[in-house]
């Protein structure tokens, strides 16, 4: 194979995807700047950054769900088709989301075939041809699954099977691989890779991405680096280190935050556990965890660190009591609280800031007085429940200004509110309830730099202010408020970092679940 | 950190938010009104087609015809709110008002003939309404029915079993107390008027400023936000079930005092005009949105519609057809005025 000729001559075998020298912006966000990756036939293409470096936009770059502000994208060694033209990016181009696009109801042969008649058919569909052709595509390749098969029934292994398929036979040969291995076992990651290994025999190029680095030094032959929307490097997989590759995706020394994640300075003394989770075992698809011990005291915040699907949102959701774990107990200030129970939970004194701001963090149609209040609605009104407007705009307007929510007045409706100012809503209907434990779960995520400093803020002064805080992110920046770390890998705590300041690449090691390669 | 540390807060922007958006507040009200100009058309027209319109006797008559469908209005209202529907209280509309009258009619006007004081009949059609919600409540918020096959199903099974349970036949010769609902009249104006115009008045001021109304919109808006808040979305969706169900009853109740009897067919296809009227009211289906007062404007118009449609001289068999004609007028009027009903 040839490689190292970078953006040469056209003499060069054609590219299956090429990213010259692209940017994106959204906004204020440079989500890319100046990023150029070419994906060759039968390569493997490792693709590694830190969650908000630009991985996703740039596959979305690859795959027309958006157009560069500068720099070009060419598959299949020609320049991209305009956006509209979906056919022609299928006909290219697939990525095998996490998410997964089959259609459960029809079988794994409709699926394959999905909106495209096969050779020689009509309007009407020859179900005979159409299986025969389904089967042949399975066997070409060599995967084993059976077309007749309906696709609710298809494990998670098995319904990436039938999208790559898909792709291969609309004539695709890039393929782009998100986090493949997140949901999978570990034969089944090996069957995977074996696919890998074939696809890429038979001219395929792959674009590889994933958080588990010892995968990329089993079936990848080069990485890419990306790092703030930058590619800070590319090359051959057998000349980095998976210390130096680290130290990319982690970045050397800017001056600030050089290796240190900037932290809490002092640890003053601390009151009481209020927060106290026990051998906490939960089923979720969200990622399991098992046998999860943890306690959080007045004054501390305690970050909860792991990927994706690590557990770690699981934790939290368990404890506010959205999901009823298996086994386990959770006491708030030395009292267990029935699991399973939000009411219950939030009653005792628990603030909680969930995950995704639009499923569970506000009603849209309302104003942000009320969405702030939410929580405390039994303490806004009187003793046959009726609420007091004065009492509601009392404490919205104190959340307001605490922390900074730009809105035009209180009865804006949240949902006409800016990201930011929506997290800010939402992280103040949990400090609304003035809270002994608050939970939060990515309180940042998606939000603009002004709006993460009041945030973090927020959440720094409910600590000093003797709350005990349980902060799961996977954003760095958060962790910067905590006086104490726990690491989750697969659903089990496996470290911990107990004083401030913490090793941002022993950390990264330790929440990518390698051995400490520093 | 201790909490005895002094806090520095940051020195906050001595402005406060206003509390409402004067704009705002505007704009919410045209929505909720934006029947009101068809009314007016409406009852301009209803004066041309037929000079007796007007008079106090006729539009007692129009208030009357939709008190009835008004408490049923307020109901689904309610349910619609929290992001449910229920078909079935049609059925409960017919047979709570039914079973009550059976208990307590003699037998030779088709009664049971235990001829029960009918107080106690007034007590079972609540009790009827009561259990009925209590058994949909559960079954579709518990038990994750879909509400719309299950209460569809109910509704078939409650005007069947109205149906057969008299074969057919109309329980008549009620007691006073009975039919007072429908068949007095406090200063002139019907007694089920009344009631109706302060179910709807309970319901805008509870859903306004009680908390459990403000949990309602934020449940009907978002349920998942809701239940992270720690609102208990369960309960409160089940208890919204019962009491609409109950509404449903007393809305029969009313109906069977009008005509001092309880027919067979009472309710059967009112569920049409009960979410026609919600939805040109404004109230979303979607859940989270609307107001019972555009409710009533909707009713309101529903019931001017069906009186001048009998006052002119259209045949009776093209009522259902204009009906529905002028609904689809009131949608696309509101979609063109912009509210997002429909």
């Amino acid at each position: 194979m040839q490689r190292f000729s970078s953006t040469g001559p056209a003499t060069s075998p054609a590219t299956v995807g090429e990213a010259e020298n692209v940017s994106k912006s959204f906004g204020e966000t440079r989500a890319l700047v100046d990023v150029s990756l070419t994906v060759q036939p039968g390569e493997c293409h490792a693709l590694v950054g830190r969650n908000g470096a630009g991985k996703s936009t740039l596959v979305s770059l690859f795959t027309g769900l958006n157009r560069p502000d500068r720099g070009a994208i060419s598959l299949a060694g020609e320049a991209a088709p305009s956006l509209a033209d979906r056919g022609a990016w299928l006909a290219r181009v697939a990525c095998v989301y996490q998410r997964s696009m089959v259609v459960p109801p029809l079988t794994v042969a409709e699926n394959v075939f999905l909106n495209r008649p096969v050779e020689g058919e009509g309007a009407v569909i020859n179900w005979k041809r159409m299986r025969a052709q389904a089967r042949g595509l399975m066997l070409e390749w060599g995967f084993d699954i059976d077309v007749d098969q309906q696709a609710a029934t298809l494990t998670v292994e098995q319904r990436q099977i039938v999208e790559i398929a898909r792709a291969l036979s609309i004539g695709a040969r890039f393929l782009i691989l998100d986090e493949p291995t997140a949901a999978l076992e570990k034969a089944a990651v090996d069957r995977l890779f074996e696919r890998v290994r074939r696809l890429r025999e038979g001219g395929v190029g792959v674009l590889y991405i994933s958080h588990h680095l010892e995968e990329i030094y089993e079936i990848c032959q080069r990485v890419s680096v990306l790092r703030d929307g930058e590619l800070v490097l590319t090359g051959r997989v057998g000349d980095i280190s998976q210390g130096n590759l680290v130290a990319a995706m982690v970045g050397s020394a800017p001056p600030r935050r050089a290796t240190e994640i900037e932290a809490v300075g002092k640890v003053g003394s601390l009151g009481g556990t209020k927060l106290e989770v026990k051998q906490l075992t939960v089923g979720s698809r969200g990622g399991s965890v098992y046998e999860v011990d943890l306690s959080v005291r007045a004054g501390e915040c305690v970050g909860l660190v792991g990927l994706r699907g690590s557990g770690t949102a699981t934790v939290a959701d368990a404890v506010v009591g959205l999901i009823k774990p298996r086994q386990g107990s959770i006491a708030i200030e030395g009292s267990v609280v029935p699991l399973g129970s939000v009411h219950a939970t939030l009653r005792r004194g628990v603030g909680y800031v969930p995950q995704d701001r639009h499923a569970r963090g506000f009603s849209p149609q309302l104003g942000v007085d009320e969405n702030l209040t939410h929580a405390v609605l039994d303490r806004i009104a009187d003793r046959f429940g009726f609420v007091s407007a004065r009492r509601r705009t009392e404490i919205a307007q104190d959340e307001a200004q605490v922390l900074q929510i730009v809105a035009r007045s209180l009865d804006q409706p949240v949902s006409s509110l800016s990201g930011g100012n929506q997290q800010k809503v939402v992280v103040g209907r949990a400090l609304a309830s003035k809270p002994s434990v608050l939970i939060a779960v990515n309180p940042t995520v998606g939000v603009d730099v002004a709006s993460k400093e009041a945030l973090l803020d927020a959440l720094s002064r409910a600590r000093d202010d003797g709350v005990a805080v349980l902060l799961v992110s996977d954003d760095f920046d958060d962790l910067r408020v905590c006086t104490r770390l726990v690491v989750m890998v697969r659903g089990r705590v496996t470290a911990h970092f107990d004083r401030a300041p913490w090793d941002r690449q022993r950390l990264i090691s330790a929440v990518e679940g390698l051995e400490v390669a520093v | 950190m201790t909490a005895e540390r002094a806090v520095e807060r940051t020195p906050a922007t001595p402005r406060l938010m206003a509390r409402r958006d004067f704009r705002l507040v505007v704009l919410n009200w045209f929505r909720e009104l934006t029947l009101v100009p068809v009314i007016v058309v409406l009852m301009i027209a209803g004066s041309l087609v037929n000079p007796v319109f007007f008079t106090t006797s006729n539009l007692i008559n129009v208030a009357e015809g939709g008190a009835a469908l008004g408490m049923v209005v307020v109901a689904e209202s309610l349910i619609l709110l929290t992001g449910k529907f229920d078909i079935s209280l049609q059925g409960t509309f017919g047979l709570a008002p039914l079973l009550g009258a059976w208990l307590i009619a003699p037998k030779a006007s088709q009664g049971l003939g235990t001829e029960w004081n009918p107080w106690l009949g007034l007590l079972v059609v609540l009790l009827v309404g009561l259990a009925v919600g209590t058994f949909n409540g559960f079954l579709v918020i518990k038990a994750n029915f879909n509400a719309f096959i299950f209460t569809l199903a109910m509704s078939i099974l409650l005007t069947g079993l109205q149906l057969g349970w008299l074969g057919g036949q109309t329980v008549y010769n009620l007691p006073e107390a009975y039919i007072y609902l429908g068949a007095e009249s406090w200063f002139g104006v019907p007694v089920a008027v009344w009631l109706t115009i302060a179910a709807f008045t309970v319901a805008a001021l509870f859903l306004r400023y009680h908390r459990i109304g403000r949990a309602m919109y934020a449940i009907g808006g978002n349920l998942e936000a809701a239940r992270a808040a720690g609102i208990q979305v369960d309960r409160i969706r089940i208890g919204v079930f019962i009491v609409a169900s109950v509404l449903a009853a007393v809305g029969g109740l009313m109906q069977a005092g009008r005509v001092t009897a309880v027919t067979a067919g009472q309710g059967s296809n009112l569920i049409f005009g009960v979410f026609a009227a919600a939805v040109i009211g404004g109230i979303s289906l979607e859940g989270g949105r609307g107001r019972v007062v555009g409710a009533l404007t909707g009713v309101i118009l529903l019931a001017l519609v069906t009186n001048i449609l009998t006052l002119s001289n259209i045949s009776s068999t093209w009522i259902d057809a204009v009906d529905g004609a002028i609904i689809l007028i009131a949608l696309g009027l509101a979609k063109l005025i912009g509210t997002e009903r429909a």
